[in-house]
């Protein structure tokens, strides 16, 4: 009897699955409840009538999604057609990385992330309409080899040939000749998307992540369909897949991870001073992620850097600190001035009267407390306070081999300091930014010019402004405290005390196995 | 126990499957209905007030415009040598472009209301072509009716990318990086206008004006136009500019006569 039920039970569940329709519709959903979902979870950003106009809406680049036009970046369907439901469902799972939007898969149910999907497609007659039936497209499986050096190569030849080059740039860092004038089609401003940033893809991060958005598009934004150049056979689609494994390959296998100390190592063969120092090759590299400055009015929700690379080495008595970020403009710069005015347009500013456009220089400040602290006590993170100010070393691209030393009393003001000793030199590359400092370890000026120390947890902070996304003062991008220590060499005693200890061990075992076997041997004896 | 909780378990998922097939038939269409005209034309014969456009009264008019010619700023180019050398001169922007006396071409003028409401008119069989060259797009602003095929095809050897921004029909965005390709596309619903773009090349713009009739036309470069084949009635006729904005006339058609409709925009 038991068996019959579970067999009826099973043949009815395998009956349902597959009657089921195609894998682009789901199961069940419910717009009345999918509305109490989205007006408690969505509306402060979508807005209440799903135009992309709620309340936190003028604080974001790119803006939240408009669902009335029913227009969707992330699909597996052509350029021009609606998203399937499964689409829709992994925009609210995944979220979008490198915006706003995060993922909902961890905090809402299944039920209730299918329901507002189902109420999403509410907000546009489009999804009502049986012409607009979206057909899923074919991408087939990538095709092996992709990630020697001769598929890399053929990826590169069509990178430039079908003209990705035109807005992601030569070096993929979204410094493209047509990149500062991209708009979405609101006319908001949007950045060409910095390929060596994987994880910031809206998409995903992966090789067919890629590959699906060179043949969907990513519609609403000036990034096309690439399909047509198969379906017309300018392309294979091998081709095709090694411009996606190309892309994929500008960025590190993983996405990084923040490390939180800084470790200097000594160096002997003298102070990389120059950034692109061969000695720098040698020297680990630290991600740290920047955000936007929203403490302090003019608060900055957009900021252009995400985070930067840094490194760091010392000598006896000097230190030099590599701090790189990807910028797609080397401000100031007129051709970005256009970009400036969108984003200020785009964004709330704090003040009552907008700001017109200017050309501002990139900035990045790297702050320091005044002395080595004692116990975990640390200055306010956001550039000291009047009271207890912070060091910082200020390098601006208007004035790029050099740097300014100085206290930082509070976001608003910073006092230089005569004879800082702070010396700076930078490149700029293809949309990236090293800026090497140096300077020496000791200090003749105690009382507010760190003096650097060997074996010790020195607190670091990191400060970025593009002058070309409309960035200066107090609208920047800011990290909170991490720490540099300045390794010192290793004693040799450090390696040879383990093995003497070993060694001991081993004996003293030895000893006490061969007196145990003597002892038997003797009562064997006996 | 188990095997009664499994079937439950089954009753209730093809419970949900049921639910869901019903979903889509009493989901109730919220905001705006969709344009009453969306109905392939093709699938439609045309009436006989419409048939034979040469039949049925003409608007003609002459745009024209007050005030001096804005001065159009020169396109850089020098991105993309292969465009700069199509050009003897600096090329200008499009915005508006002025004839002798002030005349204003590139202007859509249609039948904006008037015709009756249950006309269907049978969409040409031939394409509107829109043509890319020498970074720009040929012709600047087109007429093209619901369901009729307009043909985007590249004659330059470099990326563009084409982007319709639309509200009624379906946007889209497609690359073309290569001279020769082609691309198809028809609009479901009337619009004025399609935006399309390119990404690549800021300064391409055209305009297309989706109509449900083909009681529309695009004025020359001596701001002249011309509409044929109207049905007698009283219509309004609308006229867009790209940067002037929009005009309206009324004129009534009693015949096979043919009748004037000038406008003048102010420039600003």
């Amino acid at each position: 009897m038991k068996a019959v039920w579970r067999f009826g039970g099973l043949a009815v569940g395998c009956a349902v699955l597959l009657t089921a329709q195609p894998l682009n519709r789901l199961t069940a959903q419910d717009t009345t409840a999918g509305k109490q979902v989205y007006q408690k979870w969505c509306a402060g950003c979508h807005g209440e009538s799903g135009a992309g106009d709620g309340v936190a809406s003028k604080r974001m680049i790119p803006p939240p999604r408009d669902f009335t036009g029913a227009v969707y970046q992330i699909r597996t369907t052509p350029s021009g057609q609606l998203p399937t439901d499964a689409d829709l469902l992994r925009s609210v799972d995944e979220g979008l990385p490198g915006t706003a939007m995060p993922g909902w898969k961890m905090r809402l149910s299944d039920r209730d992330r299918r329901d507002v999907v189902a109420y999403i497609k509410t907000f546009s007659t489009f999804f009502g309409d049986t012409a607009q039936r979206p057909q899923v497209l074919q991408f087939g499986k990538e095709p092996g080899g992709g990630t020697g050096d001769e598929a890399l190569r053929v990826g590169r030849q069509f990178y430039d040939s079908i003209g990705c080059r035109k807005c992601h740039g030569d070096m993929g860092r979204g410094d493209g000749p047509s990149a500062p004038t991209l708009k979405d089609d609101a006319g908001h401003p949007i950045f060409a998307a910095d390929l060596h940033q994987n994880w910031r893809f809206n998409g995903g991060p992966t090789t067919s992540d890629i590959y699906q958005r060179l043949r969907t598009g990513l519609d609403g934004t000036p990034m096309p369909s690439f399909s047509d150049l198969l379906e017309q056979k300018f392309l294979t689609e091998t081709e095709l897949w090694r411009v996606a494994e190309y892309v994929r390959s500008l960025s590190p296998n993983e996405a990084p991870v923040v490390r939180d100390v800084i470790h200097a190592p000594l160096v002997t063969r003298g102070l990389p001073r120059a950034p692109d120092d061969s000695s720098w090759k040698g020297a680990d590299t630290y991600w740290f992620p920047l955000v936007g400055q929203v403490i302090r009015k003019s608060r900055w929700f957009a900021p252009a850097v995400n985070g930067v690379w840094v490194s760091a080495v010392h000598t006896a008595d000097s230190i030099a600190l590599r701090v790189t970020w990807d910028d797609r403009s080397q401000s100031p710069t007129p051709d970005w001035l256009g970009h400036v005015g969108r984003v200020l347009a785009t964004l709330q500013a704090d003040d009552s009267t907008a700001e017109a456009p200017a050309l501002w220089p990139d900035q990045v400040a790297v702050q320091f407390p005044v002395a080595i602290p004692v116990g975990m006590e640390r200055p306010y993170f956001l550039m000291g306070s009047p009271s207890n100010p912070v060091y910082q070393w200020r390098w601006t691209s208007s004035s790029r081999d050099a740097a300014v030393a100085g206290l930082a009393r509070g976001i608003e003001r910073f006092d230089s300091l005569p004879r800082s000793g702070v010396a700076a030199r930078a490149v700029y590359d293809h949309g990236q930014w090293r800026v090497v400092f140096t300077r020496a370890l000791a200090s003749s000026d105690t009382a507010s010019q760190l003096p650097f120390r060997n074996g010790r947890a020195i607190p670091v902070a990191f400060f970025a402004w593009d002058g070309s996304n409309g960035e200066h003062g107090t609208r920047m991008a800011i990290s909170t405290w991490y720490f540099l220590a300045l390794d010192q060499p290793v004693p040799a005693r450090v390696f040879i005390s383990p093995v003497l200890a070993m060694m001991l061990t081993l004996g003293l075992g030895l000893v006490v196995i061969w007196r145990a076997q003597r002892k038997t041997s003797y009562r064997r004896q006996q | 126990m188990k095997g009664r909780i499994f079937s439950v378990v089954g009753g209730m998922l093809l419970l949900t499957v049921c639910s869901k097939g019903a979903a889509p038939a009493r989901e109730p269409s919220a905001g705006p209905t969709p344009p009453a005209s969306t109905n392939p034309p093709s699938a439609a014969p045309a009436p006989a007030s419409a048939s034979g456009s040469a039949a049925g009264g003409t608007i003609t008019g002459k745009v024209k415009f007050t005030g001096t010619p804005p001065r159009m700023a020169t396109i850089d180019m020098s991105e993309e040598a292969a465009c700069k050398a199509k050009y003897p001169s600096p090329p200008k922007d499009e915005a508006v472009v002025a004839g002798a006396g002030n005349t204003l071409a590139d202007v859509f003028v249609y039948v904006s209301a008037g015709l009756p409401a249950n006309a269907k008119y049978q969409a040409p069989a031939e394409a509107v072509v829109l043509d890319q060259n020498g970074c720009r797009y040929h012709p600047h602003v087109l007429g093209i009716m619901v369901g009729q095929k307009l043909e985007i095809k590249n004659s330059d050897p470099l990326l563009h990318n084409i982007t319709a921004v639309a509200k009624k029909n379906r946007g889209f965005n497609v690359s073309q990086p290569n001279a020769g390709m082609t691309r198809d596309v028809t609009f479901s619903a009337p619009e004025v206008m399609v935006n399309l773009e390119c990404n690549v090349h800021g300064w391409m713009k055209a305009y297309a004006g989706v109509r449900p009739d083909p009681f529309y036309a695009v004025s020359g470069p001596d701001g002249s136009f011309t509409i044929k084949g109207l049905p007698p009635g009283t219509y309004t006729i609308e006229a867009w500019h790209e940067k002037f904005g929009t005009q309206t006339a009324t004129v009534t058609i009693a015949g096979t006569e043919s009748k004037t409709a000038n406008f003048t925009f102010a420039a600003h």
